[in-house]
Protein backbone atom coordinates (compact mmCIF):
# COMPACT_ATOMS: atom_id res chain seq x y z
CA UNK A 1 0.00 0.00 0.00
CA UNK A 2 2.59 2.55 0.76
CA UNK A 3 6.56 2.30 -0.21
CA UNK A 4 8.93 4.60 1.24
CA UNK A 5 12.18 4.35 -0.55
CA UNK A 6 15.30 5.92 1.01
CA UNK A 7 13.70 8.75 2.24
CA UNK A 8 15.81 12.46 3.98
CA UNK A 9 14.96 14.85 5.62
CA UNK A 10 17.40 17.07 7.28
CA UNK A 11 16.59 20.05 9.75
CA UNK A 12 19.44 22.39 9.14
CA UNK A 13 22.23 19.60 9.72
CA UNK A 14 20.49 17.54 11.64
CA UNK A 15 18.76 14.25 10.03
CA UNK A 16 15.71 13.77 11.62
CA UNK A 17 15.03 10.80 8.64
CA UNK A 18 17.91 9.51 7.82
CA UNK A 19 17.70 7.03 4.51
CA UNK A 20 14.27 5.14 5.74
CA UNK A 21 13.07 2.38 3.76
CA UNK A 22 10.32 1.07 4.68
CA UNK A 23 6.51 -0.80 3.23
CA UNK A 24 2.65 -1.14 4.42
CA UNK A 25 0.75 -3.53 3.25
CA UNK A 26 -2.22 -3.34 2.24
CA UNK A 27 -4.61 -4.42 5.47
CA UNK A 28 -1.97 -4.86 7.83
CA UNK A 29 -1.53 -2.86 11.01
CA UNK A 30 1.63 -2.01 11.02
CA UNK A 31 3.28 -0.81 14.48
CA UNK A 32 6.51 2.09 14.12
CA UNK A 33 8.39 2.12 17.30
CA UNK A 34 11.51 3.46 17.85
CA UNK A 35 12.83 5.80 21.05
CA UNK A 36 12.07 9.42 21.51
CA UNK A 37 13.43 11.50 18.59
CA UNK A 38 14.01 8.64 16.38
CA UNK A 39 12.25 10.58 13.77
CA UNK A 40 8.66 9.20 13.30
CA UNK A 41 6.12 12.00 13.78
CA UNK A 42 9.03 13.61 11.03
CA UNK A 43 8.27 10.19 8.79
CA UNK A 44 4.41 10.93 9.11
CA UNK A 45 4.85 14.30 8.89
CA UNK A 46 6.71 13.80 5.23
CA UNK A 47 4.19 10.99 4.01
CA UNK A 48 1.28 13.21 4.83
CA UNK A 49 2.62 16.08 2.71
CA UNK A 50 3.24 18.33 5.66
CA UNK A 51 7.10 18.74 4.95
CA UNK A 52 8.43 18.17 2.10
CA UNK A 53 11.48 15.37 2.15
CA UNK A 54 15.07 16.61 1.20
CA UNK A 55 15.34 13.71 -1.02
CA UNK A 56 13.76 10.15 -1.33
CA UNK A 57 10.23 8.97 -2.66
CA UNK A 58 6.81 7.98 -1.30
CA UNK A 59 4.91 5.78 -3.17
CA UNK A 60 0.72 4.49 -2.44
CA UNK A 61 -0.57 1.74 -4.28
CA UNK A 62 2.48 2.13 -7.02
CA UNK A 63 1.60 6.24 -7.13
CA UNK A 64 4.09 8.66 -6.95
CA UNK A 65 2.77 10.66 -3.95
CA UNK A 66 5.70 12.68 -2.81
CA UNK A 67 5.54 15.69 -1.58
CA UNK A 68 1.92 15.98 -2.19
CA UNK A 69 -0.22 18.68 -0.32
CA UNK A 70 -1.93 16.86 2.22
CA UNK A 71 -5.29 17.65 0.90
CA UNK A 72 -4.67 15.89 -2.01
CA UNK A 73 -4.06 12.82 -0.02
CA UNK A 74 -6.79 13.49 1.87
CA UNK A 75 -8.81 12.96 -0.99
CA UNK A 76 -6.81 9.55 -2.24
CA UNK A 77 -7.80 8.38 1.12
CA UNK A 78 -4.42 8.79 3.14
CA UNK A 79 -5.38 10.51 7.00
CA UNK A 80 -3.47 10.84 9.98
CA UNK A 81 -3.50 12.02 13.27
CA UNK A 82 -1.36 14.55 15.22
CA UNK A 83 1.06 13.72 18.27
CA UNK A 84 0.07 16.36 19.71
CA UNK A 85 -3.85 16.74 19.51
CA UNK A 86 -5.08 19.57 16.94
CA UNK A 87 -8.67 20.77 16.79
CA UNK A 88 -10.72 23.73 15.44
CA UNK A 89 -10.69 25.44 19.19
CA UNK A 90 -14.03 27.67 18.36
CA UNK A 91 -16.60 24.82 17.00
CA UNK A 92 -18.21 22.56 19.39
CA UNK A 93 -17.06 18.34 18.97
CA UNK A 94 -19.39 17.71 16.82
CA UNK A 95 -18.98 20.45 14.44
CA UNK A 96 -14.92 19.07 14.77
CA UNK A 97 -15.88 15.95 13.26
CA UNK A 98 -18.70 17.59 10.40
CA UNK A 99 -15.87 19.11 8.91
CA UNK A 100 -14.02 16.55 8.07
CA UNK A 101 -16.36 14.87 5.15
CA UNK A 102 -14.74 17.54 2.40
CA UNK A 103 -16.21 17.73 -0.81
CA UNK A 104 -19.79 18.09 -0.39
CA UNK A 105 -22.55 19.45 -2.18
CA UNK A 106 -22.35 22.72 0.44
CA UNK A 107 -18.81 23.25 -1.30
CA UNK A 108 -20.61 25.19 -3.82
CA UNK A 109 -22.48 28.65 -3.06
CA UNK A 110 -25.01 28.42 -5.48
CA UNK A 111 -25.71 24.79 -3.99
CA UNK A 112 -25.46 26.41 -0.55
CA UNK A 113 -28.10 29.30 -1.61
CA UNK A 114 -30.82 27.31 -4.41
CA UNK A 115 -30.09 24.01 -3.07
CA UNK A 116 -30.49 24.36 0.29
CA UNK A 117 -32.82 21.42 0.83
CA UNK A 118 -29.99 18.42 -0.85
CA UNK A 119 -27.52 20.31 1.51
CA UNK A 120 -29.64 20.05 4.24
CA UNK A 121 -30.56 16.40 3.85
CA UNK A 122 -26.23 15.81 3.60
CA UNK A 123 -25.77 17.74 6.54
CA UNK A 124 -28.25 15.93 8.49
CA UNK A 125 -26.69 12.80 7.00
CA UNK A 126 -22.85 14.01 7.97
CA UNK A 127 -24.10 14.80 11.73
CA UNK A 128 -25.79 11.24 12.21
CA UNK A 129 -22.38 10.01 11.39
CA UNK A 130 -21.03 11.87 13.62
CA UNK A 131 -23.08 11.53 16.47
CA UNK A 132 -22.57 7.80 15.86
CA UNK A 133 -18.23 8.24 15.91
CA UNK A 134 -19.09 9.92 19.16
CA UNK A 135 -20.62 7.10 20.16
CA UNK A 136 -18.81 4.90 19.47
CA UNK A 137 -15.56 6.59 21.16
CA UNK A 138 -17.98 6.92 24.33
CA UNK A 139 -17.91 10.44 24.02
CA UNK A 140 -21.24 11.49 23.03
CA UNK A 141 -21.80 13.71 26.16
CA UNK A 142 -19.50 16.17 24.69
CA UNK A 143 -20.79 16.46 21.50
CA UNK A 144 -22.29 20.32 21.83
CA UNK A 145 -18.97 21.32 23.95
CA UNK A 146 -16.00 23.93 22.52
CA UNK A 147 -13.31 21.28 21.39
CA UNK A 148 -10.91 23.71 22.85
CA UNK A 149 -12.45 22.63 26.25
CA UNK A 150 -12.16 19.47 26.20
CA UNK A 151 -9.53 17.36 28.04
CA UNK A 152 -6.11 15.85 26.34
CA UNK A 153 -7.18 12.42 26.26
CA UNK A 154 -10.50 13.22 24.99
CA UNK A 155 -8.96 15.36 22.43
CA UNK A 156 -6.99 12.28 21.28
CA UNK A 157 -10.28 10.58 20.97
CA UNK A 158 -11.55 13.21 18.85
CA UNK A 159 -8.37 12.94 16.54
CA UNK A 160 -8.75 9.04 15.98
CA UNK A 161 -12.76 10.29 15.50
CA UNK A 162 -12.09 12.35 12.52
CA UNK A 163 -10.31 8.95 10.89
CA UNK A 164 -13.62 7.73 11.26
CA UNK A 165 -15.87 10.04 9.08
CA UNK A 166 -14.73 9.24 5.70
CA UNK A 167 -13.75 6.14 4.14
CA UNK A 168 -9.99 6.01 4.31
CA UNK A 169 -7.79 3.27 3.04
CA UNK A 170 -5.27 4.39 5.03
CA UNK A 171 -4.55 5.98 8.11
CA UNK A 172 -1.62 6.74 10.03
CA UNK A 173 -1.83 7.44 13.98
CA UNK A 174 0.51 8.83 15.61
CA UNK A 175 0.52 8.04 19.69
CA UNK A 176 -3.30 8.17 19.76
CA UNK A 177 -2.93 6.24 22.98
CA UNK A 178 -0.52 8.73 24.94
CA UNK A 179 -2.55 10.44 27.72
CA UNK A 180 -5.74 8.12 27.56
CA UNK A 181 -6.53 5.83 30.37
CA UNK A 182 -6.34 1.69 29.94
CA UNK A 183 -9.78 1.10 29.08
CA UNK A 184 -10.17 3.74 26.99
CA UNK A 185 -6.82 2.69 25.53
CA UNK A 186 -8.42 -1.32 24.72
CA UNK A 187 -11.82 0.68 23.40
CA UNK A 188 -9.26 2.24 20.99
CA UNK A 189 -6.96 -1.01 20.12
CA UNK A 190 -10.26 -2.79 19.32
CA UNK A 191 -11.53 0.24 17.45
CA UNK A 192 -8.57 -0.20 15.33
CA UNK A 193 -9.25 -4.11 14.78
CA UNK A 194 -12.92 -3.52 14.00
CA UNK A 195 -12.10 -1.26 11.13
CA UNK A 196 -9.34 -2.82 9.69
CA UNK A 197 -11.57 -6.25 8.96
CA UNK A 198 -14.66 -4.81 8.64
CA UNK A 199 -13.34 -1.21 6.64
CA UNK A 200 -10.23 -2.39 5.31
CA UNK A 201 -8.44 0.36 6.90
CA UNK A 202 -4.70 -0.01 6.41
CA UNK A 203 -3.02 1.12 9.75
CA UNK A 204 0.09 2.16 10.81
CA UNK A 205 0.39 2.98 14.38
CA UNK A 206 2.97 4.82 16.39
CA UNK A 207 2.69 4.48 19.96
CA UNK A 208 4.92 3.65 22.82
CA UNK A 209 3.03 1.33 24.65
CA UNK A 210 4.68 -2.08 23.98
CA UNK A 211 1.56 -3.95 25.06
CA UNK A 212 -0.56 -1.94 23.09
CA UNK A 213 1.30 -2.51 19.80
CA UNK A 214 1.89 -6.46 20.87
CA UNK A 215 -1.99 -6.56 21.04
CA UNK A 216 -2.90 -5.54 17.67
CA UNK A 217 0.05 -4.96 15.30
CA UNK A 218 1.87 -7.08 12.55
CA UNK A 219 4.03 -6.44 11.91
CA UNK A 220 6.47 -4.17 13.68
CA UNK A 221 8.97 -2.02 12.59
CA UNK A 222 11.67 0.13 14.86
CA UNK A 223 13.04 2.72 14.07
CA UNK A 224 16.16 4.75 15.35
CA UNK A 225 18.58 8.02 14.71
CA UNK A 226 16.33 8.52 11.78
CA UNK A 227 16.82 5.03 10.27
CA UNK A 228 14.82 1.60 10.16
CA UNK A 229 16.67 -0.58 12.35
CA UNK A 230 14.21 -3.76 11.94
CA UNK A 231 11.44 -4.98 11.09
CA UNK A 232 9.43 -8.42 12.13
CA UNK A 233 6.68 -9.99 14.57
CA UNK A 234 6.36 -8.04 17.56
CA UNK A 235 8.77 -10.64 19.47
CA UNK A 236 11.21 -11.12 16.47
CA UNK A 237 11.94 -7.23 17.07
CA UNK A 238 11.67 -7.30 20.77
CA UNK A 239 14.53 -9.67 20.78
CA UNK A 240 16.44 -7.82 17.87
CA UNK A 241 20.04 -6.76 19.50
CA UNK A 242 20.08 -3.91 17.78
CA UNK A 243 16.46 -2.60 19.10
CA UNK A 244 17.59 -3.56 22.49
CA UNK A 245 20.62 -1.69 21.95
CA UNK A 246 19.03 1.51 20.52
CA UNK A 247 16.80 1.79 23.72
CA UNK A 248 19.02 1.17 26.02
CA UNK A 249 21.94 2.71 24.88
CA UNK A 250 25.14 -0.37 24.71
CA UNK A 251 26.29 0.18 28.03
CA UNK A 252 23.06 -0.52 29.72
CA UNK A 253 22.23 -3.92 27.76
CA UNK A 254 25.21 -5.03 28.25
CA UNK A 255 24.58 -4.69 32.01
CA UNK A 256 21.26 -6.46 31.73
CA UNK A 257 22.86 -9.15 30.23
CA UNK A 258 25.79 -9.39 33.08
CA UNK A 259 22.39 -9.45 35.21
CA UNK A 260 20.77 -11.68 33.49
CA UNK A 261 23.62 -14.16 32.90
CA UNK A 262 24.43 -13.62 37.39
CA UNK A 263 20.72 -13.90 37.30
CA UNK B 1 -37.81 70.63 26.51
CA UNK B 2 -33.88 71.24 27.17
CA UNK B 3 -33.12 68.35 28.03
CA UNK B 4 -34.71 67.01 24.26
CA UNK B 5 -32.98 69.87 22.80
CA UNK B 6 -29.63 68.53 24.23
CA UNK B 7 -30.55 64.99 23.30
CA UNK B 8 -31.26 65.91 19.49
CA UNK B 9 -28.05 67.58 19.31
CA UNK B 10 -26.48 64.94 21.05
CA UNK B 11 -28.21 62.56 18.27
CA UNK B 12 -27.27 65.07 15.36
CA UNK B 13 -24.00 66.03 16.00
CA UNK B 14 -22.34 62.13 17.70
CA UNK B 15 -24.95 59.62 17.15
CA UNK B 16 -25.83 59.99 13.66
CA UNK B 17 -22.34 60.58 12.20
CA UNK B 18 -20.91 57.97 14.58
CA UNK B 19 -22.87 55.11 13.71
CA UNK B 20 -22.57 55.97 9.57
CA UNK B 21 -18.49 56.11 10.21
CA UNK B 22 -18.40 52.91 12.41
CA UNK B 23 -20.21 50.90 9.98
CA UNK B 24 -17.83 51.96 7.39
CA UNK B 25 -15.18 51.29 9.50
CA UNK B 26 -16.65 48.46 10.69
CA UNK B 27 -16.92 46.92 7.56
CA UNK B 28 -13.21 48.01 6.14
CA UNK B 29 -12.28 46.53 9.35
CA UNK B 30 -13.71 43.08 8.57
CA UNK B 31 -12.11 42.69 5.37
CA UNK B 32 -8.96 43.49 7.46
CA UNK B 33 -9.77 40.43 10.23
CA UNK B 34 -10.50 37.82 7.32
CA UNK B 35 -7.21 38.18 5.52
CA UNK B 36 -5.75 38.28 8.67
CA UNK B 37 -7.57 35.15 10.00
CA UNK B 38 -7.02 33.15 7.11
CA UNK B 39 -3.69 34.29 5.12
CA UNK B 40 -2.17 35.20 8.53
CA UNK B 41 -0.64 38.56 7.39
CA UNK B 42 -1.85 42.25 8.09
CA UNK B 43 -3.01 43.66 4.89
CA UNK B 44 -1.48 47.29 4.40
CA UNK B 45 -2.87 47.34 1.02
CA UNK B 46 -6.68 47.20 1.80
CA UNK B 47 -7.57 51.16 2.43
CA UNK B 48 -5.81 51.34 -1.67
CA UNK B 49 -8.11 48.18 -2.32
CA UNK B 50 -11.10 50.47 -1.06
CA UNK B 51 -9.51 53.65 -3.12
CA UNK B 52 -9.10 51.26 -6.19
CA UNK B 53 -12.90 49.59 -6.05
CA UNK B 54 -14.81 53.28 -5.48
CA UNK B 55 -12.44 54.41 -8.11
CA UNK B 56 -14.34 52.11 -10.68
CA UNK B 57 -17.52 52.39 -8.98
CA UNK B 58 -17.08 55.86 -9.53
CA UNK B 59 -16.63 55.11 -13.14
CA UNK B 60 -19.76 52.77 -13.89
CA UNK B 61 -21.77 55.38 -12.15
CA UNK B 62 -20.79 58.08 -14.40
CA UNK B 63 -21.37 55.93 -17.27
CA UNK B 64 -24.47 54.51 -16.14
CA UNK B 65 -25.84 58.09 -15.22
CA UNK B 66 -24.62 59.39 -18.81
CA UNK B 67 -27.08 56.36 -20.03
CA UNK B 68 -29.86 57.46 -17.74
CA UNK B 69 -29.64 55.00 -15.45
CA UNK B 70 -30.56 55.68 -11.90
CA UNK B 71 -31.52 54.42 -8.79
CA UNK B 72 -34.57 57.00 -8.14
CA UNK B 73 -33.74 58.49 -4.29
CA UNK B 74 -31.15 56.04 -3.99
CA UNK B 75 -27.25 57.06 -4.89
CA UNK B 76 -26.81 55.32 -8.77
CA UNK B 77 -23.52 54.22 -7.28
CA UNK B 78 -24.99 51.12 -5.29
CA UNK B 79 -25.97 49.99 -9.01
CA UNK B 80 -22.13 50.38 -9.84
CA UNK B 81 -21.14 48.35 -6.90
CA UNK B 82 -21.60 44.74 -8.08
CA UNK B 83 -19.29 45.42 -11.29
CA UNK B 84 -16.55 47.81 -9.04
CA UNK B 85 -16.77 44.67 -6.80
CA UNK B 86 -16.06 42.27 -9.97
CA UNK B 87 -13.10 44.45 -10.97
CA UNK B 88 -11.46 44.86 -7.80
CA UNK B 89 -11.81 41.16 -7.09
CA UNK B 90 -10.43 40.29 -10.02
CA UNK B 91 -7.81 42.57 -9.50
CA UNK B 92 -7.03 41.34 -6.00
CA UNK B 93 -6.86 37.72 -6.90
CA UNK B 94 -4.29 38.82 -9.40
CA UNK B 95 -2.01 40.32 -6.79
CA UNK B 96 -2.71 37.18 -4.60
CA UNK B 97 -1.40 34.88 -7.93
CA UNK B 98 1.29 37.44 -8.93
CA UNK B 99 2.56 38.57 -5.49
CA UNK B 100 1.46 36.53 -2.55
CA UNK B 101 0.99 32.88 -3.70
CA UNK B 102 4.32 33.02 -4.07
CA UNK B 103 5.68 33.85 -0.98
CA UNK B 104 2.88 31.37 0.75
CA UNK B 105 3.95 28.87 -0.73
CA UNK B 106 7.42 29.69 0.44
CA UNK B 107 5.93 29.58 3.54
CA UNK B 108 7.39 33.15 4.04
CA UNK B 109 7.29 34.76 7.82
CA UNK B 110 4.28 37.18 8.16
CA UNK B 111 6.51 39.94 8.05
CA UNK B 112 7.44 39.75 4.60
CA UNK B 113 3.74 39.12 3.46
CA UNK B 114 2.98 42.69 5.20
CA UNK B 115 6.12 44.21 3.90
CA UNK B 116 4.50 42.28 0.30
CA UNK B 117 1.57 44.47 0.76
CA UNK B 118 2.69 47.59 1.23
CA UNK B 119 4.41 47.26 -1.85
CA UNK B 120 0.86 46.22 -3.97
CA UNK B 121 -0.39 49.55 -1.43
CA UNK B 122 1.85 51.83 -3.13
CA UNK B 123 1.33 49.83 -6.50
CA UNK B 124 -2.29 50.37 -6.57
CA UNK B 125 -1.61 53.51 -4.75
CA UNK B 126 -0.18 54.88 -8.13
CA UNK B 127 -2.50 52.59 -10.24
CA UNK B 128 -5.77 54.71 -8.67
CA UNK B 129 -4.10 58.09 -9.37
CA UNK B 130 -3.96 57.19 -13.08
CA UNK B 131 -7.50 56.06 -13.72
CA UNK B 132 -9.21 58.87 -11.65
CA UNK B 133 -6.80 61.43 -11.35
CA UNK B 134 -5.86 62.79 -7.79
CA UNK B 135 -8.76 65.37 -7.51
CA UNK B 136 -11.52 65.54 -5.31
CA UNK B 137 -14.88 63.39 -6.54
CA UNK B 138 -18.43 63.63 -5.44
CA UNK B 139 -20.71 61.18 -6.88
CA UNK B 140 -23.42 61.14 -4.35
CA UNK B 141 -26.54 62.00 -6.33
CA UNK B 142 -30.63 61.07 -5.31
CA UNK B 143 -32.50 62.71 -2.71
CA UNK B 144 -29.83 64.11 -0.02
CA UNK B 145 -31.74 63.86 3.34
CA UNK B 146 -33.89 60.91 4.76
CA UNK B 147 -34.66 63.55 7.30
CA UNK B 148 -34.95 67.41 6.34
CA UNK B 149 -33.55 69.42 9.29
CA UNK B 150 -36.45 71.52 8.65
CA UNK B 151 -39.21 69.02 8.20
CA UNK B 152 -38.01 67.38 11.70
CA UNK B 153 -38.28 70.91 13.57
CA UNK B 154 -41.83 71.57 12.33
CA UNK B 155 -42.80 68.24 12.98
CA UNK B 156 -40.92 68.51 16.62
CA UNK B 157 -41.61 72.13 17.76
CA UNK B 158 -37.60 72.09 19.00
CA UNK B 159 -35.06 74.63 18.49
CA UNK B 160 -32.48 72.02 17.68
CA UNK B 161 -32.83 70.36 13.99
CA UNK B 162 -31.86 66.67 13.36
CA UNK B 163 -31.09 66.01 10.12
CA UNK B 164 -30.41 62.20 8.66
CA UNK B 165 -27.91 62.85 5.50
CA UNK B 166 -29.43 59.61 3.09
CA UNK B 167 -25.86 58.31 2.72
CA UNK B 168 -25.95 58.13 5.94
CA UNK B 169 -28.96 56.14 5.98
CA UNK B 170 -27.94 53.99 3.00
CA UNK B 171 -24.52 53.38 4.49
CA UNK B 172 -26.07 52.18 7.68
CA UNK B 173 -28.93 49.54 5.92
CA UNK B 174 -26.22 48.41 3.66
CA UNK B 175 -23.62 47.67 6.37
CA UNK B 176 -26.22 45.71 8.29
CA UNK B 177 -27.38 43.75 5.43
CA UNK B 178 -23.66 42.83 4.76
CA UNK B 179 -22.68 41.78 7.54
CA UNK B 180 -26.25 39.76 8.10
CA UNK B 181 -25.20 38.07 4.77
CA UNK B 182 -21.05 37.79 6.16
CA UNK B 183 -22.17 36.19 9.21
CA UNK B 184 -24.70 33.48 7.46
CA UNK B 185 -22.23 32.78 5.50
CA UNK B 186 -19.55 32.02 7.95
CA UNK B 187 -21.92 29.90 10.35
CA UNK B 188 -24.20 28.05 7.85
CA UNK B 189 -22.46 27.32 4.57
CA UNK B 190 -19.91 24.57 4.09
CA UNK B 191 -17.59 26.96 2.47
CA UNK B 192 -17.67 29.94 4.85
CA UNK B 193 -17.08 26.74 7.81
CA UNK B 194 -14.13 25.93 5.78
CA UNK B 195 -12.60 29.72 6.01
CA UNK B 196 -13.21 29.33 10.04
CA UNK B 197 -11.78 25.39 9.97
CA UNK B 198 -8.76 27.18 8.17
CA UNK B 199 -8.51 30.23 10.44
CA UNK B 200 -8.48 28.24 13.17
CA UNK B 201 -5.81 25.86 13.01
CA UNK B 202 -4.56 25.64 9.33
CA UNK B 203 -2.65 22.09 9.63
CA UNK B 204 -5.80 20.52 10.88
CA UNK B 205 -8.00 22.05 7.87
CA UNK B 206 -5.25 20.95 5.70
CA UNK B 207 -6.02 17.54 6.57
CA UNK B 208 -9.44 17.40 7.04
CA UNK B 209 -8.98 17.99 3.01
CA UNK B 210 -10.01 21.43 2.56
CA UNK B 211 -8.53 22.96 -0.39
CA UNK B 212 -6.59 25.59 0.85
CA UNK B 213 -5.89 27.54 -2.62
CA UNK B 214 -10.05 27.58 -2.78
CA UNK B 215 -10.28 29.03 1.00
CA UNK B 216 -7.84 31.59 -0.15
CA UNK B 217 -9.60 32.84 -3.13
CA UNK B 218 -13.00 33.17 -1.44
CA UNK B 219 -11.46 34.92 0.85
CA UNK B 220 -10.07 37.39 -1.27
CA UNK B 221 -13.08 37.74 -3.00
CA UNK B 222 -14.83 38.51 0.25
CA UNK B 223 -12.59 40.81 1.56
CA UNK B 224 -12.60 42.87 -2.01
CA UNK B 225 -16.05 43.09 -1.92
CA UNK B 226 -16.24 44.40 1.46
CA UNK B 227 -13.35 47.30 0.53
CA UNK B 228 -15.11 48.21 -2.12
CA UNK B 229 -18.70 48.39 -0.38
CA UNK B 230 -16.76 50.36 2.79
CA UNK B 231 -14.82 52.49 0.26
CA UNK B 232 -18.11 53.35 -1.93
CA UNK B 233 -20.02 54.24 1.69
CA UNK B 234 -17.50 56.57 2.76
CA UNK B 235 -17.19 58.40 -0.58
CA UNK B 236 -20.70 58.70 -1.04
CA UNK B 237 -20.54 60.12 3.01
CA UNK B 238 -17.94 62.12 2.84
CA UNK B 239 -16.61 62.55 -0.51
CA UNK B 240 -13.87 60.63 -2.47
CA UNK B 241 -9.96 61.66 -2.45
CA UNK B 242 -7.95 58.96 -3.32
CA UNK B 243 -5.85 59.45 -0.54
CA UNK B 244 -8.27 59.47 2.05
CA UNK B 245 -8.12 55.63 2.28
CA UNK B 246 -4.89 55.45 3.20
CA UNK B 247 -5.33 57.98 5.98
CA UNK B 248 -8.63 55.36 6.78
CA UNK B 249 -6.07 52.55 6.91
CA UNK B 250 -5.12 53.33 10.89
CA UNK B 251 -8.79 53.88 12.26
CA UNK B 252 -9.38 50.59 10.42
CA UNK B 253 -6.56 48.79 12.06
CA UNK B 254 -7.48 50.18 15.39
CA UNK B 255 -10.87 48.60 15.11
CA UNK B 256 -9.58 45.43 13.77
CA UNK B 257 -7.35 44.96 16.89
CA UNK B 258 -9.60 46.41 19.34
CA UNK B 259 -11.96 43.86 18.74
CA UNK B 260 -9.39 41.22 18.13
CA UNK B 261 -7.47 40.25 15.11
CA UNK B 262 -9.40 37.35 12.88
CA UNK B 263 -12.46 37.95 14.89
CA UNK B 264 -15.42 39.39 12.53
CA UNK B 265 -17.22 39.92 15.80
CA UNK B 266 -14.87 42.11 17.31
CA UNK B 267 -14.14 43.69 13.85
CA UNK B 268 -17.58 45.21 14.23
CA UNK B 269 -17.50 45.95 17.90
CA UNK B 270 -14.19 47.61 17.02
CA UNK B 271 -15.06 49.77 14.69
CA UNK B 272 -18.26 51.86 16.41
CA UNK B 273 -15.99 51.80 19.23
CA UNK B 274 -13.52 53.75 16.90
CA UNK B 275 -15.91 55.55 15.13
CA UNK B 276 -17.82 57.07 18.73
CA UNK B 277 -14.01 57.41 20.44
CA UNK B 278 -13.06 59.47 17.32
CA UNK B 279 -16.55 61.46 17.31
CA UNK B 280 -16.93 61.89 21.17
CA UNK B 281 -13.28 63.33 21.38
CA UNK B 282 -13.26 65.64 18.66
CA UNK B 283 -16.97 67.10 18.75
CA UNK B 284 -17.71 70.60 20.31
CA UNK B 285 -20.06 69.70 23.15
CA UNK B 286 -20.89 73.41 23.87
CA UNK B 287 -24.04 72.60 21.69
CA UNK B 288 -25.51 69.96 23.79
CA UNK B 289 -24.31 71.42 27.57
CA UNK B 290 -25.77 74.65 26.28
CA UNK B 291 -29.17 73.02 26.49
CA UNK B 292 -28.25 71.38 30.18
CA UNK B 293 -25.91 73.85 31.89
CA UNK B 294 -26.52 77.40 33.05
CA UNK B 295 -24.93 79.80 30.42
CA UNK B 296 -22.84 81.62 33.12
CA UNK B 297 -21.43 77.68 33.43
CA UNK B 298 -20.39 77.35 29.99
CA UNK B 299 -17.29 80.19 29.88
CA UNK B 300 -15.91 80.64 25.99
CA UNK B 301 -14.48 77.00 25.15
CA UNK B 302 -16.29 74.93 22.37
CA UNK B 303 -16.13 71.97 25.18
CA UNK B 304 -14.10 69.94 22.20
CA UNK B 305 -11.44 67.53 23.54
CA UNK B 306 -9.41 67.70 21.00
CA UNK B 307 -9.38 69.57 17.57
CA UNK B 308 -10.95 67.12 14.15
CA UNK B 309 -7.14 67.57 13.13
CA UNK B 310 -6.06 64.89 15.88
CA UNK B 311 -8.87 62.57 15.08
CA UNK B 312 -6.49 60.36 13.96
CA UNK B 313 -4.71 60.89 17.31
CA UNK B 314 -7.66 59.39 18.80
CA UNK B 315 -7.67 55.88 16.96
CA UNK B 316 -3.83 55.76 17.89
CA UNK B 317 -4.30 55.94 21.26
CA UNK B 318 -6.72 53.72 21.29
CA UNK B 319 -4.44 50.90 19.75
CA UNK B 320 -1.60 51.48 21.62
CA UNK B 321 -3.83 51.23 24.87
CA UNK B 322 -5.65 48.25 23.58
CA UNK B 323 -1.92 46.60 22.59
CA UNK B 324 -0.64 46.93 25.95
CA UNK B 325 -3.56 46.03 28.81
CA UNK B 326 -5.14 43.69 26.31
CA UNK B 327 -3.12 42.37 23.26
CA UNK B 328 -5.79 39.90 22.00
CA UNK B 329 -8.52 42.49 21.72
CA UNK B 330 -12.10 41.80 23.12
CA UNK B 331 -12.90 38.93 21.33
CA UNK B 332 -9.88 37.19 22.00
CA UNK B 333 -7.69 37.30 18.34
CA UNK B 334 -4.57 36.53 17.27
N1 LIG C 1 10.49 21.18 12.81
C1 LIG C 1 11.64 20.70 13.33
N2 LIG C 1 12.75 21.48 13.36
C2 LIG C 1 13.91 21.00 13.88
N3 LIG C 1 14.06 19.78 14.38
C3 LIG C 1 13.00 18.96 14.38
C4 LIG C 1 11.74 19.38 13.86
N4 LIG C 1 10.88 18.34 13.98
C5 LIG C 1 11.56 17.35 14.57
N5 LIG C 1 12.83 17.70 14.80
C6 LIG C 1 13.86 16.86 15.40
O1 LIG C 1 13.88 15.63 14.73
C7 LIG C 1 14.06 14.57 15.63
C8 LIG C 1 12.99 13.52 15.43
O2 LIG C 1 11.77 14.04 15.91
P1 LIG C 1 10.41 13.25 15.81
O3 LIG C 1 9.36 14.12 16.34
O4 LIG C 1 10.24 12.72 14.45
O5 LIG C 1 10.68 12.05 16.82
P2 LIG C 1 9.69 10.92 17.27
O6 LIG C 1 10.33 9.64 16.84
O7 LIG C 1 8.33 11.17 16.83
O8 LIG C 1 9.82 11.03 18.85
P3 LIG C 1 8.68 10.85 19.99
O9 LIG C 1 8.56 9.40 20.23
O10 LIG C 1 9.28 11.54 21.15
O11 LIG C 1 7.45 11.48 19.50
C9 LIG C 1 14.08 15.16 17.02
O12 LIG C 1 15.41 15.21 17.48
C10 LIG C 1 13.53 16.55 16.84
O13 LIG C 1 14.19 17.45 17.70
MG1 LIG D 1 6.56 11.57 17.71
Amino acid sequence: MIRVENLHRHFGGFHAVDGASLKIRAGSITGLIGPNGAGKTTLFNVIAGRLPPTSGKVFMAGEDITGLPPHELFGKGLLRTFQIAHEFGSMTVRENLMMVPAAQSGESLLNAIFNRSRVRDEEARIRDKADEVLEFLTISHLADQKASMISGGQKKLLELGRTMMVDARIVFLDEVGAGVNRTLLNTIGDAIVRLNKERGYTFCVIEHDMDFIARICDPVICMAEGKVLAEGTVDQVKNDERVIEAYLGTGLKNKVKEEAAHG
Amino acid sequence: MDILNAFVAFLNFVFVPGLAYGSQLALGALGVTLIFGVLRFSNFAHGDTMAFGTAFVILFTWWFKSMGISAGPLPTALLALPFGIAVTAAFVLGTDRVVYRFYRQKKAAPIILVIASAGVMFVMNGLVRMIIGTEEQNFADGARFLLEPKAFKEWSGLAEPLAIKSTAAVTVVVAAICVAALFWFLQRTRTGKSMRAFSDNEDLALLSGINPDRVVQVTWIIAAALAVIAGTLYGLDKSYRPFIYFTLLLPIFAAAVVGGLGSPLGAIAGGYIIAFSEVIFTNAWKKVAGYLLPADWLGDGLLQALSTDYKSAVSFSILIIVLIFMPTGIFKGK
